[in-house]
């Protein structure tokens, strides 16, 4: 293969990204959308359609107001200054940061749907079995809901390999640390570096796919099982 | 008395409102149109309903009062849904013993196995939940709710959803149940008929209040509630079989009052069994008829006489310490002069088992 140092550092680096930024977002999501999933708070359509506005607003834009945001004047890197944290725009945790939002409402909509089909029958059942909330939640609701947590595990992960524009305003393009692959498919391609360029993507195209492909599998016998 | 309540509950537009006070053991049916808020009972009974005020003791333990609220994973209830609620993750044996495991050393005075032979699903326990027939799953769902040894036990119409043979597979593992079991056990349900087979008490309901209360077999007769009103109208019946006519294969049943012959199988002589009679099948005489079909022919009195409209009447007759229905036209009634007090003849034209 015909990869150079560069091309491999942004391949991991775009892993360790999607891997981290997956797993803080279930983290993250399970407890929220189990609450939008139940909630029956009438502001509720408000959090939701913020919560979506990333599937539709060009990732430059919410690169540009993260950029601010994280920068030293910003809300968010100004308080980390102020604690005498690192400076984040440009950094790798900028980056994850920036995930979070981009990727929200793939790994958040999943779940939602997932809590909002099993229902609350299952949680009022293991109670009458004398299982307090908690143990119920994770003891039932999700080993049910293991199809629809892979799903947004693939989806965040697959979504945040994908991930230019939002990369390219607070990430900049510094090779080993905020360089990702999709930048530098862009950057092979401004220099004509055609052949590079193809290695990457078809990269990223078959580990898309591949991911992709999982999910529907395992929907799919899900579907075949589930009554 | 064992279970106490006095439960109030507001949901949206529907309020409930029950006081009641049931015995410690056997079945007691909840009766009502939908919507007449059963199930709400139900939910309010294992503590799924946190708005629920008022109190409730069971078994000289206090599940609710004005100043707390037992949570529902506290309550030693066991609960079976209307649809099947087996958790599709596990097989059977881990639904039956997700509760069991947490029910500690009270479980342990359960006997499991004699439990999944009670309920007849000890050759299921490895098989997955999508592999069982509705009735089936009903009955894992009755061991799962009793193997943590519960001192209530609450069944929201388990019949809803499986056909007419299903039904009739589930109705003897249910009659065993309040057989063996020393505890209260409230079935919700809006079929008559499943009720006359199984309950000893029953609980009408409407409109979130609790209408009438009493034993079944008085409940079904008392002509001034909705139940005795019905074409179906019928009279349950406690008897005892004292004989079988092997030639004729017919059951002889012995009842306070006399005796009844019914086709059926033969059975051991000295059991206990519920047979049902419909109003509609039985019929006055004055004098002792001597040459009918009619097999069943016994002494009664009327008791009370009712007009139910369409030019009828229903008759209420006393039959030793038992009590019997006839629906008769109004001019049978007044060409025979029937009143309260009278000595007649009654015609019974079927008779049915109820196991």
């Amino acid at each position: 293969m015909n990869l150079s140092a560069d091309d491999l550092n942004a391949l991991w680096l775009t892993l360790k990204l999607a891997g981290l930024s997956t797993v803080l977002l279930l983290l993250l999501c399970t407890p929220l959308a189990w609450w939008l999933a139940h909630s029956r708070w009438r502001g509720k359509f408000l959090l939701e359609a913020l919560i979506a506005l990333p599937l539709v607003l060009p990732p430059t834009v919410l690169g540009f107001y993260l950029l601010l945001a994280l920068g030293p004047q910003g809300p968010i890197g100004g308080l980390m200054q102020a604690l005498g944290g690192p400076n984040l725009a440009f950094t790798f945790s900028g980056l994850v940061i920036g995930s979070l939002f981009y990727s929200l409402p793939f790994v958040l909509q999943p779940l939602q749907n997932t809590f909002a089909s099993i229902g609350k029958r299952p949680m009022e059942v293991a109670a009458t079995l004398g299982a307090s909330k908690l143990d119920a939640f994770f003891t039932v609701i999700l080993p049910l809901s293991r199809p629809g947590i892979l799903s947004a595990a693939v989806l965040g992960f697959a979504h945040t390999l994908g991930e230019f524009g939002v990369v390219l305003m607070i990430g900049g393009n510094i090779p080993g640390q905020t360089q990702v692959v999709s930048i530098a498919i862009y950057e092979h391609v401004e220099s004509l570096a055609y052949s590079q360029a193809h290695w990457l993507a078809a990269l990223l195209l078959i580990l898309s796919f591949v991911l992709l492909l999982s999910v529907y599998a395992v929907n799919r016998r899900w579907r075949l099982v589930s009554p | 008395m064992s279970l106490s309540m006095q439960l109030r509950l507001q949901k949206g537009d529907f309020n409930l409102d029950v006081s009641l006070e049931l015995p410690a053991r056997g079945i007691i049916a909840l009766f009502g149109p939908s919507g007449s808020g059963k199930s709400s009972l139900l939910r309010a009974l294992a503590g799924l309903e946190p708005n629920t005020k008022g109190q409730l003791t069971v078994n000289g333990q206090c599940w609710q009062d004005q100043d707390s609220f037992m949570a529902p994973h506290k309550r030693t209830v066991g609960l079976v849904f209307q649809e099947s609620s087996l958790f599709a993750h596990l097989d059977v044996k881990g639904n039956i013993l997700y509760g069991r495991k947490r029910a500690g050393h009270r479980a342990q005075q359960i006997d499991l196995q004699h439990l999944l032979e009670l309920l007849g699903i000890q050759h299921l326990l490895s098989r997955s939940v999508d592999q069982l027939s509705g009735g089936e799953r009903q009955r894992v769902a009755i061991v799962r709710a009793l193997a943590i040894n519960p001192s209530l036990l609450l069944l929201d119409e388990p019949m809803t959803g499986l056909d007419q043979a299903r039904r009739n597979e589930l109705m003897p593992y249910l009659q065993r149940l309040h057989r063996e079991l020393a505890i209260p056990i409230i079935y919700v349900s809006h079929d008559r008929h499943e009720v006359a087979q199984l309950a000893e008490h029953l609980v009408l309901i409407e409109r979130g209040r609790v209408q009438a209360y009493g034993r079944m077999s008085d409940m079904y007769t008392r002509l001034s509630l909705p139940l005795a009103h019905t074409a179906d109208a019928e009279a349950i019946l406690d008897a005892v079989v004292d004989g079988y006519d092997a030639e004729y294969q017919l059951l002889r049943l012995k009842l306070d009052g006399g005796h009844f012959w019914l086709p059926g199988p033969q059975s051991a002589i000295g059991d206990a069994v519920r047979v049902q009679i419909w109003a509609k099948d039985v019929s006055i005489c004055l004098d002792k008829p001597r040459q009918t079909s009619i097999l069943n022919i016994l002494e009664a009195q009327i008791q009370a006489l009712m007009e139910v409209g369409c030019g009828q009447v229903l008759l209420k007759l006393q039959l030793g310490s038992q009590v019997l229905l006839a629906r008769l036209t109004q001019k049978s009634a007044d060409l025979l002069g029937l009143h309260a007090g009278q000595k007649v003849y009654v015609q019974v034209k079927s008779v049915a088992l109820l196991g």
